[in-house]
């Protein structure tokens, strides 16, 4: 019932969210239905795996084999905690931010909550491709209509991009429907099909290249910057935070159990297009001028590391990426949440026109740094343990293409701290910008980001257990 | 047979009435009413209620498919009726005949779904086609409709003499008219069958616009009044796949891969010329246009499979084709700018309108949640159980892709762009029909078996 209860909440008081009026009323119904959806989420956190609650199923599609199946497990419970900490994060942070026709905006947020926590807790194809494009679409409206200046193509650009992607899924699911002996589009059914001579190749691409888009991987990454860029930044909160997990998350739900061969055979090829992503992003990073962007690029490295780190069928590095998933999205929250402020409150992104907001508001500074650094991956910070994990996974699978990807991470500290150099020192009397104030919402939100990343970062523990069934059955299963 | 005898019946009628009834909107109800009867009694027949007790033995077979067929053609139409009715009205002066047309269109409609013999499918699609050729031309004072007119009624006749040759030379090899698998049923084609059958493909394929034989279709939908290219678009086209698919289902299905390979070539030059030149439009009405050509190319698959999940796809895809583009054609036909900056901030001015568009395009195009998807994914699951296409498929998803791009015009213009629309009051069932539309394509889209029950009870 728990995985119907994730999807329903957001659901219903999106729909809700429509027709209501009063722009307050709304800010607080979305923010009760997110923490409603939270506290869910958290319940679910102590029920062991196998509990009848974190199922459900029912008859959806009989004349096609599918079910409205859905499941809990490790991951998921993981997955789902990052979505549903996010939302009541991006709404008490952005709380004061005023759009045009906010009911309609919640709304649509609300709706691409619940468009995610179906693509998490499906356990059926089908299903799974359905949620798959609805956490899509309420994105695309919120990106074309409330985003900048250059929106309407690029987010047309982003859609187009991820729908041919799924085009080419939705026949690699066609194509196992047929393979599987009972026509049936069930999780346990379509693992371990084994398929004619050669075929499992094909089908492997069909499906990662749906996923890489998504994450992205170089080259699928172009429409990423630019999306990120136009987006309002509590879009690209949701996009950055969560929507990219969406696509590492199949690969590990779907991709590599259903074609282990494949995923074998081709790891090096796509270890390779990861590994080149990480340094070519980190690059670009260094030479941009807008705050939006940089961390664009930081994250498509970010994602190329567990993109590398997924193929490698190291437990250690299995691990690395369960744990950086949830890592890299509370980070991520974080840095944008602090450009949203930012950028809300002196008129820019641009590091040309920042400086010195270090000596005007020490906090925010202290609380972005704190962010910066878990950015870059140092120790006592979350991000450290899961990069920690994957690199000694990337390592023992080939020790070349594990050392040209550590420099991404010197690359990572070159162009963060220059970020925080830039925003934050430098001579703060000379620039004309207005003092940074934190609105009472956001300070405590960044707070609760910031401690979560301490904790995590000094004792990992609990969430390496959270998601250690699923690595261990995954590990089994592609062996 | 119900459906048959009592259009044509209510067709007379209708016409007859234009000389007692002065009133104009009467003709409307009227219509309504006569389509809601047939609908009803469509439905009772394939519950084994006949009024008519006829013998048509190798002439015409009743099946459930047949049956759900007629039922979605007729619940389309009373739909364009209800919503589309004040437009017929507007048309010309002689509203009494415009319905008493659609209504024999309707009757060929049911004989096109249940022939089983040649004779009967040459009098169906004629019966449908005249009645189109005089709608077509129903403006009388507009040249654009004029011309349109001509040219569909030369081409169409061409392509009616190209079947009667078909026809005549299978009845040449065979000494029968019957399309049913009674004899010879695995013996290879002869030269003059396969021929002959060709040859009704081609003209099939012409009734249905598929490409190479589709060039007339932009320029009669274009050229005809707005209400009635609503009509020929969906309801007129799904009655031309339904011919193709007892054709195809027949023993002139089984002829061992030949007509794989043809289908598969109009298929692809169907959902070529169809999407990628609706790109390049800037009317809203000739896009649409376009994407009927590329859905057709969809519906095609149907034929190219012909197996249990294309005949249920065709159904779906036919319900969900046909309610989307109705639906879009009725608000399209009271706006006073055709080009996609016609719509520009419809989304402000209209809200609801442009919400039921939103659901109607995204089925067009074939997102989930809309039956579109899921017509689309009946169709590609029809044909890659066939086993043997690789590459077809691969394609149609490209093609989808592209479609996205012209739909999403609408939707970019509405939403996105700023703009001022001035559209015309509209009455509450309109708004009413409209959001009933979208529902139904949500709800198909959720649950199909709420169509696809009627074929298996």
């Amino acid at each position: 019932m728990i995985p119907v209860l994730l999807i329903s909440i957001p659901l219903l008081s999106g729909l809700i969210t429509f027709f209501l009026k009063n722009e307050r009323t709304i800010k607080s119904w979305a923010l009760l239905s997110s923490i409603a959806t939270l506290i869910v989420s958290l319940f679910s956190l102590g029920m062991l795996s196998g509990n009848g609650q974190l199922q459900y199923d029912a008859e959806w599609l009989p004349l096609l084999g599918s079910r409205f199946s859905v499941s809990l497990d490790g991951m998921g419970k993981m997955i789902t905690l990052l979505t549903a900490i996010s939302f009541p994060v991006i709404f008490a942070a952005t709380y004061k931010n005023s759009y045009s026709k906010p009911g309609s905006f919640y709304a649509l947020m609300l709706l691409s909550q619940a468009g995610l926590m179906g693509v998490f807790c499906a356990a059926d194809l089908l299903l799974f491709y359905f949620f798959w494009e609805l956490a899509l679409i309420p994105v695309y409206f919120l990106s074309s209509i409330w985003g900048g200046e250059k929106r309407i193509q690029v987010t047309f650009k982003f859609f187009i991009y991820t729908f041919l992607g799924s085009l080419l899924m939705l026949l690699g699911i066609l194509y196992v429907y047929y393979q599987t002996p009972a026509h049936s589009l069930a999780m346990s059914q379509v693992y371990h099909l084994s398929f004619p001579e050669g075929k499992e190749g094909y089908l492997f691409w069909l499906f990662f290249i749906a996923f890489a888009i998504k994450m992205p991987i170089f080259p699928f990454h172009t429409w990423q910057p630019d999306t990120y860029e136009q987006a309002p930044t509590a879009v690209t909160m949701v996009l950055s935070a969560i929507m990219v997990k969406m696509g590492v998350f199949a690969v590990i739900r779907w991709l590599l159990p259903m074609f282990p061969e494949a995923s074998q055979n081709m790891s090096h090829l796509v270890i390779l297009l990861a590994v080149t992503g990480m340094l070519y992003a980190s690059l670009i990073a260094i030479k941009q001028d807008d705050m939006k962007r940089l961390i664009a690029y930081s994250s498509i490295a970010h994602i190329g590391l567990m993109g590398a780190a997924m193929f490698t069928s190291d437990p250690a590095a299995m691990q690395g990426v369960m744990f950086q998933m949830f890592a890299h999205g509370i980070n991520v929250l974080g840095l944008w949440i602090t450009v949203d402020v930012i950028e809300k409150q002196t008129g820019t992104r641009k590091f040309s026109e920042l400086g010195g907001l270090a000596q005007k508001s020490p906090t925010l500074a202290i609380l972005f740094v704190t962010m910066a650094l878990a950015n870059i991956a140092l120790p006592l910070t979350n991000a450290f343990i899961g990069e920690f994990l994957m690199f000694s996974g990337l390592f023992k699978y080939n020790i070349w293409l594990a050392s040209v990807a550590l420099i991404s991470i010197i690359l990572a500290a070159v162009y963060t701290l220059w970020m925080v150099q830039k925003v934050f020192y430098g001579d703060a009397a000379e620039s004309k910008l207005p003092v940074v104030i934190l609105p009472a919402g956001t300070r405590l939100m960044l707070m609760i980001l910031v401690i979560v990343i301490l904790v995590f970062g000094v004792f990992p523990q609990p969430m390496i257990n959270l998601t250690s069934d699923t690595v261990t059955k995954l590990i089994a299963q592609i062996k | 047979m119900n459906t048959i005898i009592l259009s044509a019946v209510f067709g007379v009628v209708l016409m007859l009435s234009g000389i007692f009834i002065e009133n104009k909107s009467a003709f409307k109800n009227i219509a309504a009413v006569a389509l809601a009867i047939l609908l009803s009694l469509n439905i009772a027949e394939s519950y084994g209620f006949q009024i008519f007790r006829i013998n048509t033995g190798v002439f015409l077979h009743f099946s459930k498919f047949g049956f759900l067929f007629n039922s979605i053609c007729l619940g389309a139409t009373l739909l364009y009726t209800i919503l589309s009715g004040r437009d017929i009205e507007n048309v010309g002066n002689h509203v009494a005949e415009y319905f008493a047309l659609i209504f024999f269109v309707l009757c060929g409609v049911g004989i096109v779904t249940a022939y089983t013999n040649l004779l009967m499918l040459f009098i169906g699609i004629e019966i449908i086609s005249i009645p189109l050729y005089i709608l077509t031309g129903s403006d009388k004072r507009n040249l654009k409709g004029n011309e349109a007119s001509l040219k569909y009624f030369l081409m169409g006749s061409f392509s009616t003499g190209i079947m009667l040759m078909g026809i005549a030379l299978l009845y040449g090899t065979n000494g029968s008219f019957s399309v049913d698998r009674v004899s010879r049923e695995m013996m290879p084609l002869t030269y003059l069958e396969a021929l002959g059958l060709i040859l009704i493909f081609v003209s099939l394929s012409f009734k249905v616009s598929a490409a190479p034989f589709h060039f007339w279709t932009p320029d009669v939908y274009d050229g005809a009044p707005t209400v009635f290219t609503s009509f020929m678009a969906t309801i007129v086209k799904v009655a031309g796949f339904a011919a193709f698919i007892r054709l195809f289902e027949s023993r002139y299905g089984n002829m061992g891969g030949q007509t794989d390979r043809l289908i598969a070539v109009v298929i692809v030059l169907t959902l070529a010329f169809g999407n990628l030149t609706a790109v390049f439009q800037q009317s809203v009405k000739r896009m649409l246009a376009y994407s009927s050509i590329a859905q057709a190319g969809f519906m095609m698959f149907a034929v190219y499979a012909v197996n249990d999940a294309a005949k249920e796809g065709l159904l779906l895809y036919a319900a969900s084709y046909c309610l989307a583009t109705i639906a879009i054609f009725a608000v399209l036909v009271k706006m006073e700018d055709y080009s996609f900056e016609g719509f520009n901030g419809f989304a402000k001015s209209e809200p609801l309108l442009a919400g039921v568009l939103v659901v109607c395009l995204l089925s067009l195009a074939g997102i989930p949640l809309t039956s579109g998807f899921l017509a689309k994914y009946y169709m590609l699951s029809a044909a890659i159980k066939t086993g043997q296409v690789g590459l077809l498929v691969v394609l149609a998803v490209l093609f989808a892709a592209v479609s996205v791009y012209y739909y999403f015009r609408v939707i970019q213009a509405m939403y996105f762009k700023e703009g001022n629309v001035v559209y015309p009051a509209v009455s509450v069932s309109y708004k009413f029909t409209l959001v009933f539309i979208a529902a139904l394509i949500i709800a198909l889209g959720i649950f199909p078996n709420l169509l696809l029950q009627f074929l298996y009870f």
